[in-house]
Order: C-alpha cells, then structure tokens, then sequence
C-alpha cells in the first residue's frame, strides 16, 4: 500500500519536473524574445495562428504542470465520486 | 484600421512590478473561474488599461488567455464528471455567433457615440444584466438559507420543468446534465446572449451558467464546469478575430496564464468539497457588488455625453478609482470565499481519513 503511494507520488513528482522545466523555457524565451514575438504576432493576417498556437502550447505545459503541483503539496479533489 | 495598427504597436514596456502584478490578478481570476465557470475575466481588462495598454489590447489579451485558461478547466472538472461536453458545444457555437454580433453592436456604438456613450453601454449592460440575473441568483440563496435547505439536492425550477416538456419535433437533443431532452431552439437564444454579454462585460457566464441551471434545470456544479466549455469556444474564435488585427499582446496573455492555471486548477478542485449551494452564494456575491461598481460609473459616462452637468474633476476620478477598487474588492471576496471552503473542506476529509484510519486499526487489532 505505502509502496503504491511512494510509486504514485514520485510520478507526480517525476512529471512535475519535466512540466515545470518546459514551462521556465517558455517563459524565458517568451521574455527573453519579447520584441521579435510581438512584432511577428502584431502582422495579424495567417500569423494570427501564432498567438493561438502559442496559447495552446502553453496551456498544456503551464496547465500541467500546475496540475501536478498542487498534487503535490497535499491539495487534491475529494476522494469520493459526487 | 489605422487605429488598429496604432493600438497593436503600442505594447507597453514590462518590468518585474507589472509582471507580479498581473500573475496574481491572474490566479485570483483563475481561481473564481475555475469554481463557477467564469466571473474571473471582467477585472483584467481593467486591470491591465490601468497599467496603460491600449483599450482593444487589454480586451483581446485577456481573451486569449481566457480559452487556454477555460481549456485546462473544463478537461479538470471533465475528470470529476461535471461537464455536459454536447451542451457546451452546442451553446458554444450559439454564443460564438453572439459573440459577433455583440463586437459589431459595439463598434457602431462606439463610432455614434464615442468612447463615452460605448463605455455606458457596457456599463448598462453590466447593472441590468448583473441586477436581473444576480437578484434571481440572490433571492434563490436566501430562499435556500431561510428553508435550512442549503444541504439539499438542487430541484429543477417550475420554468424549466416546461422548457422540459416542449416537445418541438427535428429539434430535440438529449443532455446528460438535464436527464432530458430539450429543443435545441432554447439553448440557441441563451447561447447567444451568453456571447453577447461576453463581447460586452468579457463575463458570459453570467447569463450562461444561470440560464443553464433556471431555465434548462440542470444542476450549478454541471452548468459552472460546462459554461467552461462555452468559454473555451467562443474565447478561441474571439482570439482569432483579434489576432487577425494583431492585437494580442502575448506576453499579456502568457503571464496572465501563467497566473490563473494556478487558479483554475484549484478552484476546479474547491467544487469537489462543497455543496452546489456554494457555486450560486460565489456567484450572486461576485454579481451584486460589481453591479455597484458599475453603477458608481453611469454618472461619469452621463457627464461626458453631457446628459446630466459636468462633474467636477476631482469627483469623477473618485468615481472611477471607487469603482475600479470595488471591482477587485468583488473578485477578492469570491476569492476569499472559495478558499475557505477548500480549506475547511481539506481539514475535513483529513480529520474523517485519520477517524477512519483509527477505526481500522482498532478492526485489525480486534482480529
């Protein structure tokens, strides 16, 4: 039983990291690339598939890794189906 | 057009301070969203002309964050069984065309009457929308509160017991989250007015989420979680639409992201430790006092188009800073509410996990 939960916490722990880990890179080339980003998403036209897909890409990274963080530290949906 | 292109190269310049400043708006408008479906939205655009970005900026960054941030909801409160995907879609789309039709009201408005008579239309919109839907959402509370039926399971209103039993033939559609079959001519207005109110107060969950539990009767945690759904879809075609004028600020919507996938994910998580009672307290509560936050502004707007005499400066920006003040004041009690059901609902679980425990170890020794 113990094992079982060891085993399910260190993969949270284990996708946490890789998630949290691409997520800081995002960010940081987001920031990092601020002027070239803006001025390429700012022509509209086909490149307003940029903001979205960037949006999604985001999303599923970010979105992720904040899934598993508050697994983590304790915070989880209540165990009983409603 | 050309203002078009003036607004989209006018980004602002970041620091630290902006930076910080807009990933806790974003978490608290997260966390409201992630717990009634939407309601989270509204103080962003505010929040970030504040920081002196551009109107139609403000307005398609806090869009494009808000589908990513409906996304990672609805897929959250899928798992826990609460979302009706099939009733989401199909409002989706109804509203999605509200949506449209709303963003055009908006421009003739504005090019009739200047900012000022398009700021007191939303401000309109806001008091009558939030004062009819939020004393409905109201009254239902105090009736429940007086009854001490707080605890008990939702009963389906007498109105949408009839919408129930139309029987309009090519047009019936079953709803997992209704138990029924309704006609799809009821949820096409709604959805639509749902997108109007959201190119209008960036907030269409406050008509969404109520029509889905009043008029079509399904229960407040399943209309809360699909009404992410409808976010989700008419956010990614609103963000398109301004993404075609470049508008969208990415670095805007990213960090506002970043911010509120924190707060979707544990208001998401709050909706499993309380009763749906709670979702219609968060949600009346949010609505009325923003209605007073609006309210302060029509006199502001009424000077400009010189209907009523001009106000004097100085009380106009009292005016407008009380307003802005009692907006965030809105979403921080939703905040502060949510996060003391979670918080009572984890000490809960924990003290019935340690009874439990305690109880098996006494069964086992007892062996």
């Amino acid at each position: 039983m113990a094992e079982g939960i060891g085993k399910f916490k260190k993969k949270h722990y284990v996708k946490a990291a890789v998630l949290g880990v691409l997520s800081l890179v995002l960010y940081t080339v987001l920031f990092t690339k601020q002027h070239i980003l803006n001025e390429t998403f700012a022509k509209g036209g086909y490149y307003a598939l940029l903001p979205i897909a960037t949006a999604f890409l985001f999303s599923f990274v970010h979105g992720g890794f904040t899934g598993h963080f508050w697994d983590i530290i304790g915070i989880s949906a209540k165990k009983e189906k409603r | 057009m050309h203002d078009l292109a003036a607004q989209a190269s006018n980004f602002i310049d970041l620091t630290t301070t902006t930076a910080v400043y807009l990933f806790i708006v974003g978490f608290i408008g997260g966390l409201v969203s992630g717990f009634i479906g939407s309601g989270g939205a509204f103080v962003l655009t505010p929040a970030m002309m504040s920081l002196g970005v551009p109107g139609l900026v403000a307005v398609a960054s806090n869009m494009c964050h808000k589908f990513p941030k409906a996304l990672i909801g609805a897929i959250k409160r899928y798992r826990y069984g609460q979302v009706d995907i099939k009733l989401g879609l199909i409002m989706g789309v109804s509203s999605e065309a509200g949506v449209l039709y709303g963003a055009s009201l908006q421009e003739k408005i504005k090019h009739s009457f200047g900012d000022a008579g398009s700021n007191l239309y939303v401000s309109v919109a806001f008091v009558l929308a939030l004062g009819v839907v939020g004393s409905i959402i109201l009254k239902d509370v105090l009736k429940s509160l007086k009854n001490q039926t707080t605890n008990e399971e939702e009963k389906v209103t007498a109105l949408a017991r009839w919408v129930q039993s139309v029987h309009i033939p090519g047009t019936m559609v079953y709803f997992k989250s209704l138990n029924a079959r309704i006609s799809v001519l009821f949820t096409l207005p709604l959805g639509f007015a749902t997108g109007i109110l959201a190119a209008t107060i960036a907030v269409g969950g406050f008509i969404g989420v109520p029509s889905m539990m009043y008029v079509m009767g399904a229960p407040g945690l399943m209309a809360s979680a699909t009404e992410l759904v409808i976010a989700f879809v008419m956010g990614v075609g609103g963000s398109f639409k301004y993404a075609l004028h470049g508008l969208v600020d990415i670095r805007l919507s990213m960090l506002i992201l970043g911010g509120s996938l924190f707060g979707i994910q544990l208001g998401a998580i709050g909706t499993t430790y309380v009763k749906p009672f709670m979702i219609k307290v968060v949600m009346a509560t949010i609505m009325m006092i923003v209605l007073f936050s609006r309210l302060l502004m029509i006199p502001v707007y009424l000077s400009q188009l010189k209907v009523i005499s001009p106000l004097s400066e100085g009380l106009a920006k009292g005016l407008k800073s009380s307003s802005f003040a009692i907006m965030i004041l809105a979403l921080l009690i939703g905040a502060f509410i949510i996060l003391k059901a979670i918080i009572k609902g984890l000490i809960t679980e924990h003290q019935l996990n340690i009874k439990l425990a305690v109880k098996h170890q006494h069964a086992s020794g007892g062996q």
